[in-house]
């Protein structure tokens, strides 16, 4: 059985018609890395406060371990992790008591969780940190605290959103590498994101939000296959002559507001026929497709209005 | 395994706040909140009265007069104080609440449980000024250590008050427009004459405010003059926090859930 089973899941908010969730569809397995992609605005959050049993669906329906989180919200938020967006840290305590306090909520004892604070702050790499009060960290300490915060409960689902944004590459990178490390430990990882490098490294599988609704689902891998071809061949132009350049070379082409993009199995051979037809880019470039060009492909257009 | 906290956690929500005054002690705490209320007793309750002398049909020295009446004021002021400014700031700046609301602690329990902390809070401020009066030498009656408890139940209005302030304030700004209030009532509830002075019309105005009640209550006791009056006051601030309470957990239940 799915850790997570939703259909037709949607979510309205009152005094608008917009729903920001508009009937969405998925199953998550037990140890999987399961990520949402999608621009601002296309649902990832509304979905996510769903999963944390922190906000009801207005229509569908959702069982997270197997219990339906309307009526077991609680005992199901007992057992989750939760990282939001705003680390939300108390920032009138310290480190460790950041921890402690947390697992008292989850009804933890003291003599417990002062064990368990060491054991989290050495995994958060912040045990010579434990006696600072939160202001005086650093954003990818307090990311770190944080996820180190939604572990207080040994929970089975930890849901992250956007866990690094707003954080420098090497912050970046150790919070991968803890995140891997909670994966191989068994913890079933659902995070958002809008990286695609992250979603690449992290996510066993994923699925493309756009304005309420799944785009698409799978492995990155399938992804790629599927919407786009081996190679990619940017090309950029002088502002205003992006268009008329696509449709000289025509094929499937995408037109971005600041280049374009030449999807073909043989990148180099796109590239001859561009010189040949006298066009005269500014840069071009060979690459292989990642999940930003699927990611570009299935929702570039909303990002353009 | 845990077990889910009792009461919605309400508990861990005191706890947490206790934790945080730690640095502070219970002696520090009362020391700042009994400040203001000591300088009004020296200003208006001692200065004063060495003009007003006793008070007519009371027949009590004006400074005893007052002094229960402040006691009332001070605790509401530490209720009131942990109920609107902090808590809000820990909804609107820190979020507190909202990281709270991916445990298994409660819309409910945090509402119970921040109450809980200012009626605590306030239960410091009243032995702290309790202490005050009796250096003062302005003790009329044993019975005044009973306008501790009854300040709990004073607490316990304005602390519900105050929390469903915070949750409907738009900004710090929002909060001038508590302290509108607050003044006038603080000045105008009996709290440094009779209510005796007043036109009819003017007295029933001042007879529909809590702090009148809660004025009244502490007095009636600390002054030993007992009656079944004293039961409508304490009946006056149960109802009022009550519906307060529940125009708070309504209004927090709605803030948190979007």
């Amino acid at each position: 059985m799915a850790l997570i089973e939703a259909s037709g899941l949607e979510k309205g908010y009152p005094g608008t018609d917009v729903r920001a969730v508009a009937g969405i569809g998925f199953q998550v397995e037990r140890g999987e890395a399961f990520g949402f992609l999608g621009p601002n605005g296309a649902g990832k959050s509304s979905t996510m406060r769903m999963l944390a049993c922190v906000s009801q669906p207005s229509g569908g329906s959702l069982r997270i371990l197997g219990q339906d989180p309307v009526t077991h919200g609680r005992e199901l938020r007992a057992r989750l992790g939760v990282v939001p967006q705003d680390d939300a840290l108390d920032l009138q305590l310290t480190v460790r008591e950041n921890l402690i306090v947390y697992g008292l909520y989850f009804g933890l004892s003291l003599k417990h969780m002062r064990a368990r604070s060491a054991e989290l702050l050495e995994f958060a790499q912040l045990a010579d940190k434990a006696g600072e009060r939160v202001e005086h960290l650093s954003g990818g300490m307090r990311r770190r605290l944080t996820i180190a915060r939604s572990l207080v409960n040994d929970p089975e689902i930890l849901l992250l959103d956007e866990p690094t944004t707003g954080l420098d590459p090497q912050a970046r990178h150790i919070l991968w590498d803890r995140l891997f490390r909670l994966k191989n430990s068994g913890v079933t990882l659902i995070l958002t994101t809008h990286y695609m490098d992250e979603a690449e490294q992290l996510c066993d599988r994923l699925v493309i939000m756009d304005k309420g609704l799944i785009a698409d689902e799978g492995t990155p891998r399938e992804l790629i296959d599927r919407h786009v071809t081996r190679e990619v061949l940017e090309l950029r132009f002088p502002p205003g002559e992006q268009q008329q350049a696509a449709d000289k070379l025509g094929g499937d082409v995408e037109v971005l507001p600041d280049r374009l993009l030449c999807y073909a199995d043989d990148g180099d051979a796109v590239q001859a026929r561009v010189t040949e037809l006298g066009l005269q880019p500014l840069t071009a470039l060979v690459r292989r497709a990642t999940l930003e060009d699927v990611f570009l492909r299935l929702t570039g257009r909303s990002l353009t209005d | 395994m845990s077990r889910l906290p009792a009461a919605g956690g309400a508990h861990l929500v005191v706890l947490r706040n206790v934790w945080v005054h730690k640095g502070g002690t219970p002696w520090t705490m009362a020391l700042f909140s009994v400040y203001e209320p000591i300088l009004y007793l020296l200003a208006l309750g001692v200065g004063v009265g060495a003009l007003v002398g006793r008070v007519p049909g009371v027949d009590v020295p004006y400074a005893a007069f007052v002094a229960p009446a402040l006691l009332a004021t001070a605790m509401m002021n530490s209720a009131l104080e942990e109920t609107t400014q902090t808590v809000y700031g820990k909804l609107a700046f820190d979020r507190y609440y909202h990281s709270l609301l991916v445990t298994p602690v409660t819309t409910r329990g945090m509402v119970a449980g921040e109450l809980l902390w200012a009626v605590l809070r306030a239960l410091i401020t009243g032995v702290g000024f309790l202490a005050v009066i009796v250096v003062f030498g302005l003790a009329r009656s044993p019975l005044v250590i009973l306008a501790v408890p009854a300040g709990l139940l004073t607490a316990f209005a304005f602390g519900a008050a105050g929390l469903a302030a915070a949750a409907y304030a738009r900004g710090w700004h929002s909060f001038q427009y508590v302290q509108l209030v607050m003044l006038p009532m603080f000045l105008f509830a009996t709290t440094f004459y009779p209510v005796t002075v007043y036109t009819d019309w003017v007295r029933m105005l001042v007879e529909a405010l809590p702090l009148y009640h809660a004025i009244e209550l502490s007095r009636g006791l600390a002054l030993g003059e007992v009656g079944p009056g004293l039961l409508l006051n304490a009946a006056y601030l149960v109802v009022f926090g009550g519906v307060m309470l529940a125009v708070a957990q309504s209004r927090w239940a709605t803030l948190m859930a979007r």
